[in-house]
């Protein structure tokens, strides 16, 4: 399946290889190379990218494409999501996953690659199981290792290799037995320049920090609030025992929009002048507030410079990628935040055709937007009694306004 | 330093990356573990970095037997990546992994599977496939699924051997283990997916398993199950083809209708049961599981069902970049023929600006496939927005969407076309050029309401500089000439002036426009025509010339031009059918979706098939399994069998015979009168038994265990509950099954095979240059065990040639002359002058000193040469403990004892000195001893496998050498050996 892997970093240089099979030259990636130049922008390289022997399948995370080769047919989403459950790891044991991260630990790194495939074909891709196989470098561990000269790879097979069940241990005993669940959701949204909802969806997840002694079976019931013409679709990786991490997606057709915005922006033809505002305001947030919200656009490459004041916050434009980035923070529903100002064209350059698309991010604490509300919890199969918690919240995932 | 390093070491990060090799093979020869292990630390590091490190092969290897389980993890990281360069020096690691094959720790077991067949050396595939098939039988799973995965890997290295590989994935198909089922599936889709009849009978229960098996697993399974499933069901869409309604007219008796009704169709539970137990991995969170349940409902579901994956499908479009890629374009293919699936999710497909631009283009060929008169206006108002957009290559794409929707779509031409015709006027040219020749396809089907378009385009013609739209605007002036008689001439002569700049598409073109106006309009046109034919006529790309040649034959008629000319007219402007806009995603269904095949839109090497359905379902009950039904006589049996096994053993004991043939006889001929399953059994079993080494202690563990069964046995039927008394059964049965392999361990444990202490450099001529004719060989005993056979004694031969001459096909001739075991090396092609090549060959001697004779050939001569092994090179070094030593050396008294007392140099009398005087005159190893001076080695004889047990005991001056072995032959020629190396000086 998977025959090798090279990381290349943003500068186009190979870092790391790892092969599985007999050694591919990494001139191979030359036919990766020429791809990336011909893109316009990082993501813009193709995922599948086909060379006379060889496919190569990359995936771009972090600055870093993990480019892996492939000899014969297999599913590409096989691959990518081989690629992204490697990346998740790296992040899971240094922290970030970056270039120098990797580097610094290429030997764990080798030691990870190494019991994650063999022969091309995943053996162990759990982090529960990894991390008894390897444990992830800790500066308290490399001093013990130092000193009592043990080492960081563990001599037994895990028992979770063994069971259905492999992201659980066997007999796991906590002093506190105590459950809780975060209720995320994340609008995702395109608003048109009238302020009219063009398309909206949430999606929630259900963040699991569950600490039960033995194998109890957990309940979840909700409580749904909608109106008939809402769609609601669970799908979930309970898989039997609630353990880890589920993943809920709820699509609706009517979705409350949390913050409206009013803009202004035009550029005159012939002008070297354009005019900027934007005025942010909450909208149906069922009298919660509206946080930690930032406002980024790119604005039309024609733009030299923005001169800009807003009401709150800071804002930064970036002359070179022409991005504007608003930090406003906390909305005030009595004192509407706002930027305006004006931009600056560069001269000679003519009017823009299209006005830039306006990306929102918020969270909302303390609200289910989609009006989604845990009963209950129960446990069945052991005895003791957990202690419960329950969080909600509301962020919005990829919130455009069109202008 | 070392603590500095150790430091270094710590961080994982070489703190001076400049290190030579040389420093690096100075560490990994040291004693001390933590220098070692920063070594292969800083190796690794090279490798990854794609550095070459293959030099330091030799002083790497050695490490491959450490205690320290980090180290030798790196060691077999770096084996596999370069053993495959170095393949004589990997053979030398290959003792290791066959003794950690059987080590008690299923990990070990399974990671010594791992890098074994990850070494790719031709050599060792028997060793390989000995150890699959030995894995394959394994009790863990885990070392199971190991095994599986190697099957693939020997099947890389050597596709000779893919019949007996087959035999182990039939075998390993049958597994229950939910572990091993992914692995296995895996190796049969490598090695022998069209073997589709060994999936018959697993089918239900790989089908039943699907739900526990590991993600990565499920993948590769329901791929397979997709395929099996095209080959064994009928097509569950036959209403689909054309719905059969008989009208029944009301005379119509009762069992006509029966006959003229269609067989309604109904689903094999089979087929029913893949499709059921599929369906809750929809929502896994592995995206791959997902995209392969689709795929799978998508080709065997009835269309009815298949809506059920379309959320699902929705629900992957929020994952990363990579995954929305591949999804999009198998939604594109699945949206070409069933528009309704994802209708109702058209907006999850807008495109927003912080797409790539591959998702935007995937997007926007979805909308167009989901284009219909009810939604076309919210589509194209949408479309709208991306004809502005920043991206221009993404703004093309839409013009050419805008297009597909136009002609696709009557009612909408119109308003398509309109306002096409405005984009022509945007200020960007890509767009502009796009829109022309997007119009220019429209207009072909209706160009005679459409003049005043081509007018507006000729205006623009000027400031066009995309030569695709250049050329498009002229082949309309052209093919509508009569449309706007008055431009198109004009144009034609701006083009006259500046056709030598001209793009060669735009030539081509304007060589029409000429062609199709002279025909048309030669009054006007004449002459420019002819300028313009004779431009043509040298310009430098051969096709214009070759196209001007052409047409002035057609259209100018002179004495030589011949019947054509008569119809250039209707050849040229004959009316032409209007192009179809099609979705490039038109074709993709001849690909199983989801594969890569599909996404790259040919055909990837590997790629499988997927069949149509048979039109008659093939013979159903292939797939059923027979149940075992509980049978009260193997009970009884069973009890039967257990009396047998402890009679046997204690009669053994009893006899202390070493002769297990003969009672393994005497046993068959009890059991002949004994049901058939039952002698199965036995045999089976009494194979194990075999396997057994007479050993005492082996045999007190089997006693003891036999009476335990039989209490248990006993108890269980004195208790009367006879299903009670089943279930006991069935566990000690694998309790039995455990304790059998644990023994087995057990005795490979104690008579555990260790490396050699000392491996002489000396070597001995086999054949002098002289009498060898320039061919000269030498060969000298590695002290290893063999790789080629448990039973041969493992020699390094070094072949020269002192001649001037090439010589040619060294080989070792096939008879050999006293009757040994001689396991030939590969014959060598080519030996270059003053060249010399080292080979290993294994000769089992049968634990007698008597020379192997064999032929030595080349391609002209035969030398008849004899290898004499020393005694000493006869055995194999082997550990114990102190405690079991003396207990084997009490066994081994009497006639197998024999001892000589000598009298030591003063020299010779360190402990060092005498170790190292015993172990070079004999391959042994050295047992721990806690008196100070008595001296134990331990070793078995290569052939049988007799212990030879040898102590001296020092009592100053003199020395009691003591040697216990069956052979005592071996015994006596060792004494005399030993006695005169201990006695002499020198090293």
């Amino acid at each position: 399946m998977i025959h090798s892997l090279f990381l290349v970093n943003a500068s186009g240089d190979i870092f790391l290889e790892k092969h599985w099979k007999s050694v591919v030259s990494r001139s191979v990636c030359d036919y990766f190379f020429e791809a990336l130049e011909r893109a316009t922008e990082p993501e813009n390289v193709p995922p599948v990218i086909p060379t006379p022997h060889h496919f190569l399948i990359n995936v771009l995370r972090h600055r870093i494409y993990f480019v892996a080769v492939i000899q014969s047919e297999v599913p590409p989403l096989f691959v990518i999501e081989f690629l992204h459950r490697v990346v998740d790891t790296f992040q899971d044991y240094f922290g970030v996953c970056s270039e120098a991260a990797i580097k610094d630990n290429v030997v764990v790194v080798y030691e990870l690659l190494e019991e994650m495939l063999d022969n091309g074909f995943p053996l162990a891709t759990e982090s529960n199981i990894l991390k008894e196989l390897i444990k992830p470098p800790t500066i308290l561990r490399t001093v013990v290792n130092t000193i009592t000269g043990s080492t960081n790879v563990g001599e037994q097979l895990p028992t979770g290799q063994l069971s259905v069940v492999p992201w659980r241990r066997t007999g796991v005993k906590y002093t506190n037995n105590e459950a809780y669940f975060d209720v995320v959701e994340e609008i995702d949204a395109i608003i048109d320049k009238s302020g009219s909802t063009i398309t909206a969806e949430i999606q929630g997840v259900i963040d699991a920090c569950v600490k039960l002694t033995g194998m109890p079976d957990l309940t979840l019931s909700f409580m749904v609030n909608l109106d008939i013409s809402s769609e609601l679709n669970f799908a979930c990786c309970f898989a039997r025992q609630c353990t880890v991490t589920p993943v809920t997606t709820v699509f609706f057709s009517l979705v409350a929009i949390p913050v409206y915005v009013k803009h202004n922006i035009s550029f005159r033809e012939g002008s070297s002048q354009g005019r900027f505002e934007l005025t942010l305001g909450p909208k149906q947030t069922m009298g919660k507030a509206v946080e930690s919200v930032l406002v980024s656009s790119q604005l039309p490459r024609g733009v030299l410079n923005a001169n800009l004041s807003p009401s709150q916050g800071t804002y930064t434009f970036d002359p070179v990628t022409k991005l504007l980035s608003w930090d406003v923070g906390k909305i005030n529903p009595q004192k509407l935040p706002s930027l305006k100002g004006s931009v600056s064209l560069q001269t000679g350059a003519s009017k823009p055709d299209e006005n830039p698309t306006i990306n929102i991010q918020f969270k909302i604490q303390q609200l289910a937007i989609s009006g989604l509300k845990v009963n209950r919890l129960d446990m069945y199969g052991e005895k003791y009694k957990p202690f419960k918690g329950i969080k909600y919240m509301t962020k919005a995932g990829k919130f455009q306004v069109r202008t | 330093t070392s603590a500095q390093r150790n430091r270094s070491n710590a961080q994982g990060k070489p703190r001076n990356p400049t290190l030579k090799n040389e420093d690096l093979k100075e560490m990994l020869e040291s004693n001390k573990e933590s220098l070692k292990l920063e070594a292969m630390k800083r190796i690794v590091g090279l490798i990854a970095k794609g550095k070459n490190a293959s030099e330091l092969f030799p002083a790497v290897v050695k490490n491959v037997a450490s205690k320290n389980i980090e180290l030798k993890k790196l060691v077999y990281v770096y084996l596999v990546r370069y053993a495959e360069e170095q393949q004589d020096l990997a053979l030398l690691s290959i003792s290791t992994f066959q003794r950690a094959l059987k080590d008690p720790n299923q990990l070990i077991r399974a990671s010594a599977l791992r890098v074994l067949s990850s070494i790719r050396v031709p050599i060792i595939v028997p060793i390989m496939m000995l150890a699959i098939k030995e894995a394959a039988t394994d009790l863990s799973p885990y070392v199971r699924k190991t095994a599986a995965h190697a099957i693939q890997k020997l099947y890389s290295l050597d596709p000779d051997q893919k019949e007996h590989l087959i035999e182990v994935i039939e075998k390993l198909l049958k597994d229950k283990s939910t572990l091993v089922a992914g692995s296995v599936v895996m190796a049969f889709e490598e090695v022998c997916p069209d073997r589709i009849d060994l999936i018959h009978k697993n089918y239900r229960k790989l089908c039943n398993l699907l739900v526990d098996v590991e993600e990565w697993g499920q993948v590769v399974i329901i791929h397979m199950l997709t395929r099996y499933a095209r080959t064994q069901f009928v097509s569950p869409w036959r209403e689909e083809g054309g719905i059969e309604r008989t009208i029944y007219s009301f005379y119509d008796s009762e069992e006509e209708r029966k006959v003229e009704q269609t067989r309604p169709y109904i689903m094999d539970p089979d087929h029913r049961l893949l499709l059921r137990n599929t369906k809750p991995l929809l929502q896994s969170r592995n995206t791959a599981v997902v995209m392969a349940v689709s795929q799978l409902y998508w080709h065997l579901a009835p269309k009815h069902e298949l809506s059920i994956i379309t959320k699902s499908l929705v629900r992957l479009l929020r994952s990363h970049r990579e995954v929305q890629y591949v999804v999009l374009q198998n939604i594109a293919t699945m949206s070409i023929q069933r528009k309704g699936m994802f209708e109702p999710f058209m907006k999850s497909f807008y495109v927003r600006s912080t797409d790539a631009t591959h998702i935007k283009t995937l997007k926007l060929e979805i909308l167009t496939n989901l284009a219909n008169e009810a939604n076309i206006s919210t589509i194209l108002r949408e479309f709208q927005t991306y004809v502005k957009s920043q991206d221009k290559a993404f703004a093309a794409a839409t013009i050419q969407a805008i297009g597909r929707c136009a002609t696709n779509i009557s009612e909408v031409t119109d308003t398509c076309l309109n306002g096409l015709v405005l984009l022509l006027s945007n200020r960007d040219e890509t767009v502009v050029a796009e829109s022309v020749v997007v119009i220019k396809k429209l207009l072909q089907t209706q160009p005679s309401q459409h003049s005043d378009i081509i007018k507006h385009m000729a205006k623009l013609f000027d400031n066009i500089t995309v030569p695709m739209a250049r050329a498009s605007i002229l082949w309309l002036m052209g093919e509508y000439c009569e449309h706007v008689p008055k431009i198109a001439p004009d144009v034609l002569r701006k083009m006259a002036k500046t056709f030598t700049n001209e793009e060669d598409i735009v030539k081509l073109q304007i060589v029409n426009l000429a062609a199709k106006l002279y025909l048309t309009n030669s009054k006007q046109t004449k002459l420019l025509t002819q300028y313009i034919l004779n431009l043509g006529k040298y310009d430098q790309n051969y096709d214009i010339r070759d196209r001007t040649r052409f047409i002035r034959q057609l259209i100018v008629p002179n004495e030589k031009s011949g019947a054509l000319s008569k119809y250039a007219r209707r050849i040229l402007m004959a009316p032409k059918p209007a192009p179809v806009l099609q979705s490039a995603f038109k074709d993709r269904d001849r690909f199983q979706l989801g594969t890569l095949s599909h996404t790259l839109n040919s055909q990837a090497s590997g790629y499988l098939e997927l069949s149509d359905w048979p039109a008659v379902a093939p013979d159903q009950s292939v797939r059923n399994v027979e149940v075992v039904e509980p049978v009260r006589l193997p009970c009884i049996f069973i009890l039967f069998y257990f009396l047998k096994i402890m009679l046997k053993i204690e009669s053994e004991s009893e006899e202390n015979s070493d002769d297990s043939n003969k009672s393994s006889s005497s046993q068959s001929e009890k059991s002949s009168s004994e049901s058939d399953s039952e002698k199965k059994k036995k045999t089976l079993k009494n194979k194990k038994l075999q396997q057994q080494k007479p050993d005492s202690k082996d045999r007190l563990l089997l006693i003891i265990m036999t009476k335990y069964i039989l209490i248990h046995i006993v108890l269980s039927i004195s208790t009367q509950f006879f299903v009670n008394c089943m279930c006991s059964l069935l566990h000690l049965c694998v309790f039995l099954a455990c304790q059998f392999d644990a023994v087995s361990w057990h005795v490979h444990v104690s008579l555990q095979a260790s490396s050699p202490v000392f491996v002489p450099e000396t070597s001995h001529e086999l054949l002098h240059r002289m009498t060898g004719k320039g061919l000269s060989a030498q060969y000298r005993f590695t002290r290893q065990p063999c790789i080629y056979g448990n039973s041969m004694v493992s020699l390094q031969l070094t072949l020269s040639n002192s001649s001037d001459q090439a010589l040619e096909n060294i080989h070792i001739s096939e008879k050999s002359s006293t009757g040994q075991n001689i396991h030939r090396f590969n014959a060598i092609e080519r030996l270059e002058p003053q060249a010399s090549v080292t080979v290993s060959m294994g000769v089992d001697f049968n634990d007698s000193t008597q020379a192997a004779n064999f032929q030595l050939c080349t391609k002209e001569d035969e030398f008849s040469v004899s290898i004499q092994p020393a005694v000493g090179e006869l055995l194999l070094p082997i550990t114990m403990s102190e405690a079991d030593f003396t207990k084997e050396q009490g066994k081994l008294m009497g006639m197998n004892e024999s001892s000589a007392t000598i009298t030591m140099k003063p020299e010779n009398v360190s402990s060092q000195s005498v170790n190292r005087k015993v172990v070079s005159v004999a391959n042994i190893g050295v047992i721990p001893s806690s008196q100070e001076n008595i001296y134990r080695f331990a070793g078995k004889t290569v052939s049988s496998g007799s212990l030879v047990l040898v102590s001296v005991a020092l009592k100053d001056p003199d020395a009691v050498i003591t040697i216990n072995t069956e052979k005592t032959v071996i015994g006596s020629m060792l004494l005399r050996q030993f006695k005169t190396a201990l006695t002499n000086s020198g090293p």
